[in-house]
Formats: C-alpha cells, sequence, structure tokens
C-alpha cells in the first residue's frame, strides 16, 4: 500500500486552505494537482535548460532536445508501446483525438461509412467525429450502456457493420467511472479488420495502461489529469496506422524539405507535431510519469480501490442521494443528484464553503446526460492523494446540504 | 441608504456571522419569493452566462422599476430575491446609480459578483442595468 500521508506531503497544494477550511479536492476528472517534482522540472527547465528543439545546434537547444525527446520513451514505458515512434506528443486528448480525425479518418472515410461511439463518451471523443458526419456524411453509430452503467463489448462488436471505419471508446467514463473492457473490443474488432481508437484520459490516470496487451490502434493520453502540466499529453499510434496518416497541421518540424513546388514530410511521429511543441510542458509530464511509476500503477489503482469502495458505501448509505452508475468495474468516480429541490450548483456552491472541490454541470458528456435522463448533477472524482477522512468530510457536507435544500 | 427592503435584509446579515447562517437565510428568501409564471420562461427573458437556468422579467411602470426572477437553483433564487429588494420600486432613471457589488458587500454576499463566477448575479445585474437604462 502507499502511504497516504507522504504522498501528500509531495503536492504542495494540498496543504492550503480555501474558506478558511483544508482543502478537499475532489476534482481531479477535472485535472489533477501537481507533485513538487513536476513543478520543479517546469522551474529548472525554464531556468537553466531551455531553448528550441530539434533546430539549433547551440549547447542549450541540444540540450532542451534531450531531455523533450527522452519523454518520448518515458511515454513508450508507461504505455508500453512497441516502439517510441509510436508516440505522438500532443497538447492533451482532445488535440490528439482530432490529429486521428483530420490525418487519418477523414482522408479515408466516405459518406455513409460508420464510426462507433459508446454513450458514454466525453465531447472530446464525440465533436472530432461529428466534424465527419456533418462534413463528410459519415455515420456514427451509438452504442448504449446498461442500467449499471457497463458497456457490453459484445454489444460494441455486434454493432460493427461491413461500413464500420472506428470504433472509438473511452478506457474509463468521466461521469460514471465505468471502466470499459477495451481488450476485448479491441480484440474482436480486429477480427473484423476494424480499428479502435481508446480515449485513455480517465483511465491511464488510476491504473496500469498496455497498449500491446489491449491490442488498440490509436490511444489518448492528457497530461494535466497525470499530474503533470496542462497543454501536456500524447496520442500513441500505431505504426501502421501511423503509415496510413496524412499530416495534420503543417509548420516547422513536420517537414523535411520545403521548396516553392513541393514539400517533403518528416518521418512519423514528428511528421505529426508541426510547430514549437510544449517543450517544458513534455518535460514536466516525463517526471510527472517517472513519478507515477516509481510509485507503481498497480499500488494506485489498489490504493484507490480502497477509496472507492469506502466512498460508495458512504455514499449509499445517504437514501436521499442518487449516485450515477453502479458498474462492479466502477472507479473513483461519483456523479450524484439529490432529493429535493436541491441544484447541481446548490451543492457545490456549499461544499465549496467547506473547502471541498467538486465539479458540477454536464461533465463534457452531454448525450450520456440526455440517455441517463439528469440534468447537471455533481462529481466527487477521486484520485490517489485522497483519503478517507476526506469522504467524511463530504458525506457531512452532502447532509448539510440536504438539510439545507430539502 | 438603499431600499427600506434591501435595508431590512442588511439587517438581519448584520447578526449572521456565519456563512451557513447568511446561506440559510438567502435560501429561506428565495423559496418565499413569488415563482415565475411559465407563461414568462421563454428565451428572450433567460439570462446567459449563468451555469444555472435564470430568468428575468422586468417590469416598468410610471417610470419605477420592478422585475420578477426565477432560477432552477436555490442559492441563486435566493439572490435574485436580494436583488429584488435592491431595484425594485427604485425610479428606473436611478437603477443606474445604484452600486451593486458594495450593497452586497454589506451583506458578505459580494462574493457571487466576481466576472469569473458563473452564477449569473453579475449577468443579472448587467441586465437589470441595461433594461431600467433603456426605459
Amino acid at each position: 500500500m502507499l502511504d497516504v500521508s507522504k504522498l501528500r506531503a509531495d503536492f504542495p497544494i494540498l496543504s492550503r486552505q480555501v474558506n478558511n477550511k483544508p482543502l478537499i479536492y475532489l476534482d481531479n476528472g477535472a485535472s489533477a494537482q501537481k507533485p513538487q517534482v513536476v513543478i520543479d522540472a517546469v522551474t529548472q527547465a525554464y531556468s537553466h535548460e531551455y531553448a528550441n528543439v530539434h533546430r539549433g545546434l547551440h549547447y542549450l537547444s541540444n540540450l532542451a532536445t534531450d531531455k523533450y525527446e527522452a519523454v518520448r520513451g518515458i511515454i513508450a514505458k508507461f504505455l508500453n508501446a512497441g516502439a517510441e515512434s509510436e508516440i505522438v506528443f500532443t497538447s492533451g486528448a482532445t488535440e490528439g483525438i482530432n490529429l486521428i480525425s483530420y490525418a487519418w479518418a477523414a482522408p479515408r472515410l466516405r459518406a455513409g461509412d460508420e464510426i462507433i461511439l459508446s454513450i458514454m463518451e466525453h465531447h472530446a471523443n464525440i465533436v472530432p467525429w461529428h466534424f465527419l458526419r456533418e462534413r463528410q456524411g459519415v455515420v456514427l453509430k451509438w452504442v448504449e450502456t446498461d442500467a449499471n452503467g457497463d458497456l457490453d463489448p459484445e454489444a460494441v462488436l455486434a454493432a460493427i457493420s461491413p461500413r464500420t471505419k472506428l470504433i472509438a471508446v473511452t478506457h474509463m467514463s468521466n461521469v460514471l467511472g465505468t471502466v470499459v473492457d477495451v481488450k476485448k473490443i479491441c480484440h474482436g474488432a480486429r477480427e473484423k479488420g476494424v480499428p479502435v481508437l481508446i480515449d485513455g484520459s480517465q483511465a491511464a490516470v488510476h491504473q496500469p495502461v498496455d497498449v500491446q496487451d489491449i491490442g488498440c490502434d490509436f490511444y489518448a493520453i492528457t497530461g494535466h489529469k497525470l499530474y503533470g502540466p496542462s497543454g501536456s499529453g500524447a496520442m500513441y499510434i500505431r505504426r501502421d496506422r501511423q503509415l496510413q496518416m496524412q499530416p495534420f497541421l503543417g509548420g516547422g518540424d513536420m517537414i523535411r524539405e520545403v521548396s516553392r513546388d513541393a514539400v517533403l514530410y518528416n518521418d512519423p511521429p514528428m511528421k505529426f507535431e508541426a510547430g514549437t511543441p510544449g517543450i517544458v510542458q513534455q518535460i514536466g509530464l516525463g517526471v510527472a510519469l517517472d513519478y507515477l511509476m516509481d510509485l507503481g500503477m498497480a499500488n494506485i489503482a489498489s490504493q484507490e480501490r480502497v477509496l472507492r469502495d469506502y466512498a460508495q458505501s458512504r455514499l449509499q448509505g445517504l437514501n436521499w442521494l442518487h449516485v450515477q452508475g453502479q458498474s462492479a468495474t466502477k472507479g473513483a468516480i461519483f456523479s450524484f443528484s439529490m432529493d429535493g429541490a436541491a441544484h447541481a450548483h446548490d451543492i457545490s456552491t456549499v461544499l465549496d464553503k467547506r473547502g471541498i472541490a467538486v465539479r458540477a454541470g454536464t461533465h463534457c458528456a452531454m448525450p450520456l446526460m440526455q440517455y441517463l435522463g439528469v440534468g447537471a448533477t455533481c462529481r466527487a472524482s477521486f484520485a490517489m492523494y485522497n483519503t478517507t477522512e476526506e469522504v467524511d468530510s463530504l458525506i457531512s457536507a452532502l447532509e448539510l446540504c440536504h438539510e439545507l435544500f430539502n | 441608504m438603499a431600499t427600506p427592503a434591501f435595508e431590512e435584509i442588511a439587517e438581519t446579515f448584520a447578526f449572521m456571522e456565519d456563512w451557513e447562517d447568511r446561506y440559510r437565510h438567502v435560501i429561506d428568501l428565495g423559496k418565499a419569493m413569488p415563482a415565475l409564471d411559465d407563461n414568462f420562461k421563454v428565451p428572450a427573458l433567460k439570462v446567459d452566462g449563468c451555469a444555472s437556468q435564470v430568468w428575468l422579467r422586468p417590469m416598468i411602470s410610471d417610470g419605477v422599476f420592478d422585475f420578477q426572477g426565477e432560477s432552477d437553483a436555490m442559492i441563486v433564487r435566493g439572490l435574485i430575491a436580494v436583488l429584488h429588494a435592491l431595484y425594485s420600486g427604485v425610479p428606473t432613471a436611478q437603477v443606474g446609480a445604484i452600486d451593486a457589488p458594495a450593497e452586497l458587500g454589506r451583506i458578505g454576499l459580494n462574493e457571487h459578483l466576481s466576472a469569473q463566477r458563473s452564477n449569473g448575479v453579475r449577468a443579472m445585474v448587467e441586465r437589470i442595468r441595461k433594461v431600467a437604462a433603456a426605459a
């Protein structure tokens, strides 16, 4: 087990107060806090090791390039990719999924071709596909979850038709906490020759991810949820899919030669990385991932399972509270509403007064909210540094809400 | 001095040290406020920029400002009731002169007015001032 009090000491922000109460940060699904090693790495890079990458031959440019490029290897290790070159740097999962939409899917898909999505996708894994629907007549096919919030891999595979060109599915719902059996989906899809893109924005934070074992074609991660800087991230793109992709953004770094009449592109992954990248952000992400791997993703997963079980049992004890999603695979993400007149914003306002940060709204997952038939909900999303005492504080604040708004 | 109705609220708040009591009172003010008829919950009367749904129906007669408001969030509904006390019965020409941040500050609720807050109080104040200025 992890020593949580030691872990918490690594995150300076966790010792601050909010509204004269100790901060209880339960908005990790939106973005995670940063350990001191990441903050130090960012400061160190800007203070002593900064220049543009890949371009100069001077000392600092070489140093920054070495530090930056080393992160590709760290991410490859974190995801167990087959090769470093299968890691394309992005500013986050949104850019990564848009990259696949523009560079892989748009040139290949024709009117009437189908993309299969689950109903619990984040907008970042919906809107880039809506672009293809709007612009070139691609059909979006939705697979719904069951009453517990589980996504049956067989239902996803059953939706495949001869026109299906892609399955795009989350590894872990940012609203329900459901963990999807993506391995089963990928293996079944591969038998039918259908590529699979996985949005790992949430899952990669909470459990070990092995893209080779999963057997996916594309896997998106975002750095700011992985305790790294905002603006960092990566897309795993299997080598054979990279070879099928056209460039997306044009500019520096992604070219080898440009003349008046022709351009010659760089090899992947740099072919898909135009312009000056988030140099320091990626360096910070590398440090964050090393930090996570030192702790051990399996250890983090078991730590959070204890937290999940405790929070779940305490929340279930409130018979006026309605938690969305009861999957056995559920991670420590709880979206809920309350009997009575309390609006999600009322609840989050009162929790904030107690120093508790949660998210209120539709969580960038409006099709799911429509499917569930709920409006705005509150979401408490836990991370490895949260404690059972913080769960108790949440419960006590929710009891106050119930009393105030009943 | 603000309106008598607002001064009464300010007097009550003056005795409240605790945020919980303040919120309780704000919620009670919202509960006591008459509901806005569903017929008036139309897009033209909806206030944009609010995380919850907020409607504001101006009712100006003989140069005097009044309005009805509604929200599906209870704290926001209470804040609408506070704004109602602040603006109702004020001559339209004087609405623009009311310093809402300062008045809400007196009762410890000015935190709800910052530009980045999405509860809509600021958007409501802007709507009130705009409607009054155009009258």
